[in-house]
């Protein structure tokens, strides 16, 4: 049995907002009975743009039904662009996280809100319907996809098909999930080149939140993809201190990758001064 | 809030005199039964009962039988074995609603060794096509395996036929008897396979104890090797406490099966009888004809099976599903997509499976309580009847 959270198990049992709003002013509708979940939702908007009534009926596990009841109760007196605002992470925070199988029913909550903005908006698709399908068992597209990767930083093909469910049928289209998922993380490593975009003159703050987003958006994927990982444990002036994890941690070879791989692209991308040290 | 278990084709309790029989073994006569002493000798005395326990269960003769660990590992060390003793013979038959222990296993050689397999495929009630069989059946066939009794649904295969056909054909023939053992009798005297796997804890013995037949004649190549226990068949120490429960078990179970036949199939018909009643828009998988006493699986459109089972989950009740939900997998079970069951019903699937320790007022908890959830779920559903055709997946 999934390992539920008691807020998720709250949200199952006694879901809030469940039912049709006869006079809505838009519906959503993702999913489908066959795809094993579908979710169906209801706003009501005043002039102001504000949401003043959400519902939903949802057919599908239990956290798809918690995460939809979840999505109402966050959205509710919200104006619709500030709904908007509200990510997958949000839905599956609110209900104090969901198992990792599970994160596609966060998504679908995501997407059946983008579908009703639409619909409010008379826009003839949701974003998520745009692109090309990739995954023809699920019926998820590309856009999604990359959407779900960026959104939610995945590195795996798997993480994809926990996230979308793309790949989680007869896994023909795995190869251009690992595809779409290589293209991305070569995207992100375009910047690579550019010395030229050193920022000048960094403030301590301003030093440390650039290691660290470089380290978490960047050298951390890459590490992972190996099997290890990396941990930044603090910024002493000019000396970066971290811990290496997982595979690199044994690795023989990790003072090496610490060098040669994290220590220049630090250099490259925030001082030319920097020096990487592991803390053990 | 007490357990109402309704899941005895995952696994069953350990029954009170199966336990009674084991416990002097853990701490008291706790030799090794391949001592040179006495204090092992009286263990392995034990053993030996306890193999001809199980004899007697299958019809056979106790040097027939190799304990090991569970139905899995039966499953594997008969196909590997077939395989390996015939290693000129490159083509299995199996079906496709096998339980994983064979499927996978027949999948594996298939991609890494260059098998060729064909899966049998099953009608919409879940029974197989013996012509399909004798057709399928080359040259090459090395073997053909066949579980005994479908652990989703419950639909019991003519077992009989096939070994005869496969005999007529000299083919060799195992099959995964774990879900008949106790509930439909079956004797190797005159049922011709040449291998049964069977396994403890789904017949009220403990887990990690299980039991392969090997009929007498049939080459045997081992699949863990080691020390000579077992006869070298199955090396590896003993679980003794294991072996001793199973051969207990074995002979309770002969002594219930009619009991099964009767009172845990009247239990079984109720449920499903009144739920069939109950509740709108339901279907029942597997063939009413030919189907294990204890098991009923239910589909009710237009909700979802984890969501079911979790509600029942706040009234003690356990059972289980083949929705997606809870296969760890998205798609729903492999068994019911074989038979075809549409995907409305396929994913709200609830698989009941009783035993002996199950009574008529649990029964009449599930007829209370079941009925509402199921409504109450589909208030929740966007999906009603008349509108559930949604756009299938092309899957
Ligand atoms: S096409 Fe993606 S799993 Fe089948």
């Amino acid at each position: 049995m999934w390992e539920y959270t008691d807020k998720v198990r709250e949200h199952f049992i006694n879901p809030k907002n469940v039912g049709e709003i006869p006079d809505a002013s838009c519906v959503g509708e993702v999913g489908s009975l066959a795809c094993g979940d579908a979710l169906k939702l209801y706003l009501k908007v005043d002039e102001q743009d504000r949401i003043v009534d959400a519902k939903f009926q949802t057919f599908g596990c239990a956290s798809a039904i918690a995460s939809s009841s979840a999505l109402t109760e966050m959205i509710k007196g919200k104006t619709v662009d500030e709904a908007l605002d509200v990510s997958n992470q949000d839905i599956a925070e609110f209900l104090g996280g969901l198992p990792k199988e599970k994160m596609h029913c966060s998504v679908m909550g995501k997407e059946a809100l983008e579908a009703a903005v639409a619909n409010l908006r008379g826009q003839a698709v949701a974003p998520h319907q745009e692109g090309e399908v990739v995954c023809e068992c699920f019926g998820v597209t590309d856009e999604t996809i990359k959407r779900a990767i960026a959104e939610n930083k995945l590195n795996t093909v798997e993480e994809i098909t926990d996230y979308t469910k793309a790949g989680g049928g007869c896994g023909k289209c795995l190869d251009k999930l690992a595809d779409i998922l290589a293209e991305m993380k070569g995207q992100k490593l375009k910047p690579l080149e550019p010395v030229a975009q050193r920022p000048a003159g960094l403030t301590n703050l301003q030093r440390m939140k650039l290691i660290s987003k470089i380290i978490d958006e960047e050298i951390s994927p890459s590490l992972q993809k190996d099997g290890g990982n990396i941990e930044l444990v603090d910024v002493d002036g000019k000396k970066v201190l971290v811990q290496l994890r997982g595979a690199c941690s044994s690795c023989k070879s990790s003072q090496l990758t610490l060098k040669q791989f994290v220590e220049k692209r630090l250099r490259d991308a925030v001082e030319p001064d920097l020096t990487v040290e592991e803390v053990r | 809030m007490p357990v109402i278990y309704m899941d005895n084709n995952a696994t069953t309790k350990v029954d009170p005199a199966v336990l009674e029989e084991m416990l002097p073994y853990f701490s008291e006569q706790y030799g090794n039964p391949s001592s040179m002493h006495t204090f092992g000798g009286q263990v392995g005395r034990k053993l030996s009962e306890a193999r001809e326990r199980v004899a007697q269960a299958f019809g056979c003769t106790p040097g027939e039988v190799i304990f090991n660990a569970c139905g899995t590992e039966g499953d594997n060390t008969a196909i590997r074995s077939a395989l390996g003793s015939q290693p000129e013979k490159r083509h299995i038959i199996t079906t496709r609603v096998e339980h994983p222990a064979v499927l996978n296993v027949v999948k594996h050689l298939e991609k890494k060794w260059g098998y060729e397999a064909t899966y049998l495929g099953v009608d919409e009630q879940g029974r197989l096509d013996l012509d399909e069989l004798k057709d399928s059946i080359r040259h090459d066939t090395a073997l053909i395996s066949v579980m005994y009794a479908n652990n989703e649904t419950g639909v019991v295969y003519p077992i009989q036929e096939i070994a005869e056909i496969a005999k007529e054909r000299g083919v060799l023939m195992h099959t995964d008897a774990v879900q008949v053992l106790g509930k439909v009798p079956f004797d190797l005297k005159t049922l011709p396979v040449d291998f049964l796997a069977v396994s403890g804890h789904k017949v009220h013995a403990p887990k990690g104890v299980g039991a392969l037949f090997v009929r007498k004649g049939v080459q045997f190549r081992p699949f863990m090797m080691g020390g000579h226990q077992e006869h070298g068949r199955r090396a590896g120490t003993e679980n003794t406490t294991g072996i001793i429960g199973l051969g207990k078990a074995c002979e309770i179970a002969m002594g219930n099966i009619g009991h099964e036949n009767s009172v845990v199939k009247g239990l079984r018909d109720k449920l499903e009888k009144g739920l069939v009643a109950a509740v709108p828009d339901v279907r029942i998988n597997g063939t009413k004809d030919s189907r294990l006493p204890n098991t009923t699986n239910v589909s009710f459109q237009y909700v979802e099976g984890e969501s079911i089972l979790l509600m029942l989950d706040a009234f003690g009740v356990c059972a289980s599903s083949g929705s997606a939900c809870t296969s760890g997998s998205l798609e729903p079970s492999h068994v019911l997509r074989a038979m075809g069951v549409p995907f409305t019903f396929a994913h709200g699937s609830i698989r009941f499976s009783l035993s002996r320790f199950n009574t008529e007022a649990e029964v009449d908890l599930v007829l209370a309580e079941l009925p509402k959830i199921i409504a109450r779920l589909r208030e929740i559903s966007p999906f009603k009847r008349g509108e559930g055709e949604a756009p299938a997946c092309t899957c």
